[in-house]
């Protein structure tokens, strides 16, 4: 086979889950039948070879195999439940041909894999139910790999995901895409699951190594779809470009020992120039949509930097703007610490310490780069003792080991052990 | 007629894990199902409902036109209500009467409250 089963798994597993879960109505019906599609598709292919529709293939497997089930389990009453789910309301109850008119329904709607998106990122989930149910379904990630990537026991995991499901089904969540006015900020609350996806690939919040890249590119994949699902929606394509930008830096972020290298201090050389190229090329289109976003903003932040050759020909001032106009978009308290971090630069460590100090810190006081953030500007701005004490608290908020010796080394720097 | 609020309080693990056939549930839903039998028949039946588990819960809050959500139910505890009736009856001897009863249908304790109005 010119092009292996798990990457197509991976390729076709959401589209196929999606589909089968509108014509199914359930959840756990769809993603059983397209396990067992994809396990004969195992035993089959190598022998057949991969047909030219693979995703086609699986789903009308899929869709065999569930309407086989629900004959062989389902008791008439189930079966008219069934049908009353499957957007067949004039179906009388004991019409068999109820489960043969699912040949209908099962064409791949694009909109499907966009419906599953807003159903597992539903803001009635917790938002690591929302990433973990997302990553399941949609990127067909199994408990044990879900497990190891966010650093849980595997039991904790198989209950997050489980209790997600169970509470979207016990709620009868609605399996379709948000009416206009409340597209905007679900959209928003998508994009939020699948940067979380990004951040934690990107960096670990916990465990020895800072990277894991799996996660990462799921995410950009992700990223990908929701923008060939909604080509109208400038935020969209904002996001992808920012974990473009993002992505791109992954080569120089760790030095041989595995440690943490700042933006500032990175081998600019090994960036992917590819992904910065592709970037650029998306935020251009961003910036002729004016239509600016919070994603949008931030893809132009991490563009300045992907122009600047060198961290001292930045241009700070370019993005004390984009700070500016994200705060004015979304006032928060992490959209402030950035501009201020970014104020620092433009105008020296005691500037960046005053707009640090006029935040509000109360929302800020476990969050560990603040405390990072601030220490920094703190050595800089010539006050070292207050340095250490920011330091000593971000120590205390860091639970991943890159990022703790390179505090532990910033901090010696400070005080001069 | 004045009306009160009765609900069944869990004390003990209550999750969608539920066995329905276990013969204590059957047991407790069938005395249920007798008791709203006779509060219909008795008229003082206004609406009355289980309710799924506390992880079921959505807390949505208001804030300046926005509304956001957080998962679970508003208060953590290990204590959780598990359904609900309104009754109408004459005065609060009367609504004792039927806590009484939905206690011992119930087999669990029934917190009484009079509606405002």
């Amino acid at each position: 086979m010119s092009e292996d089963l798990p990457a197509i798994f991976r390729r076709e597993v959401g589209r196929c889950t999606a589909t089968l879960i509108r014509v199914l109505g359930d959840v756990d019906l769809a993603e059983d039948a397209v396990a067992e599609a994809f396990a004969i598709a195992a035993e089959r292919w190598p022998e057949t070879g991969v047909p030219p529709n693979p995703g086609a293939w699986i789903t009308t497997t899929a869709r065999n195999r569930a309407i086989d089930r629900l004959r062989r389990e389902s008791t008439r009453t189930q079966r008219h439940l069934a049908a009353q789910r499957l957007e067949m309301p004039d179906m009388e109850p004991d019409d068999q041909a109820d489960l043969r008119d699912l040949d209908a329904l099962v064409d791949v709607v694009p909109d499907d894999q966009l419906r599953l998106m807003f159903l597992c990122c539903h803001p009635a989930l917790a938002l690591d139910a929302q990433v973990a149910l997302t990553l399941r379904l949609l990127g067909g990630l199994e408990t044990p790999e879900l497990a190891r990537a966010f650093l849980v026991p595997e039991t904790t995991m198989a209950q997050r995901i489980v209790r997600a499901k169970r509470k979207l089904r016990d709620n009868h969540a609605p399996y379709r895409i948000p009416r206009a006015d409340e597209l905007p900020d679900r959209l928003h609350g998508v994009m939020v699951a699948v940067y979380l996806v990004f951040t934690e690939g990107h960096r670990a919040t916990s465990g020895d190594e800072l990277v894991r890249t799996d996660l990462s590119a799921e995410a950009i994949r992700l990223g990908r779809v929701l923008v060939e699902l909604m080509p109208d929606e400038p935020e969209a394509v904002g996001l992808l470009a920012l974990l473009l930008l993002t992505d791109a830096r992954r080569p120089a972020r760790l030095d041989a020992d595995g440690s943490l290298v700042r933006l500032a201090d990175q081998d600019r050389s090994r960036w992917d120039r590819t992904l910065i190229s592709e970037g650029h090329e998306l935020v251009r289109a961003c910036l002729r949509r004016n239509q600016p976003g919070p994603f949008q903003i931030q893809a132009a932040i991490a563009a300045v930097h992907a122009d600047a050759p060198n961290a001292a020909s930045t241009d700070w001032s370019q993005i004390v703007a984009l700070y500016d106009l994200l705060h004015a978009q979304r006032p928060n308290p992490v959209v402030a610490m950035n501009r201020a971090i970014a104020v620092g630069e433009l105008r020296g460590a005691p500037d960046g310490v005053a707009e640090l100090e006029a935040i509000d810190a109360t929302q800020l006081a476990d969050y560990q780069p603040y405390h990072a953030a601030r220490a920094d500007l703190l050595a800089r701005a010539g006050r070292p003792a207050d340095a250490v004490a920011s330091y000593e608290r971000a120590l205390e908020l860091t639970t991943n080991q890159a990022e703790r010796r390179f505090l532990v080394d910033r901090r010696a720097a400070v005080t001069g052990d | 007629m004045p009306q009160y609020l009765m609900c069944v309080w869990f004390d003990d693990e209550y999750d969608s894990e539920l066995d329905r056939t276990s013969p204590d549930v059957m047991r407790t839903d069938h005395q249920i199902d007798v008791l709203n039998e006779e509060m219909a028949e008795r008229g003082i039946w206004v609406f009355a409902g289980g309710l799924q588990p506390a992880n079921s819960a959505t807390v949505v809050r208001a804030n300046a036109g926005e509304t956001s959500m957080t998962d679970g139910p508003y208060a953590e505890s290990k204590e959780q209500m598990g359904g609900f009736w309104v009754i109408e009856v004459a005065d609060l001897a009367a609504a004792r009467e039927w806590a009484g009863k939905a206690a011992a249908a119930c087999e669990r304790p029934i917190e009484l409250r009079p509606i405002q109005g």
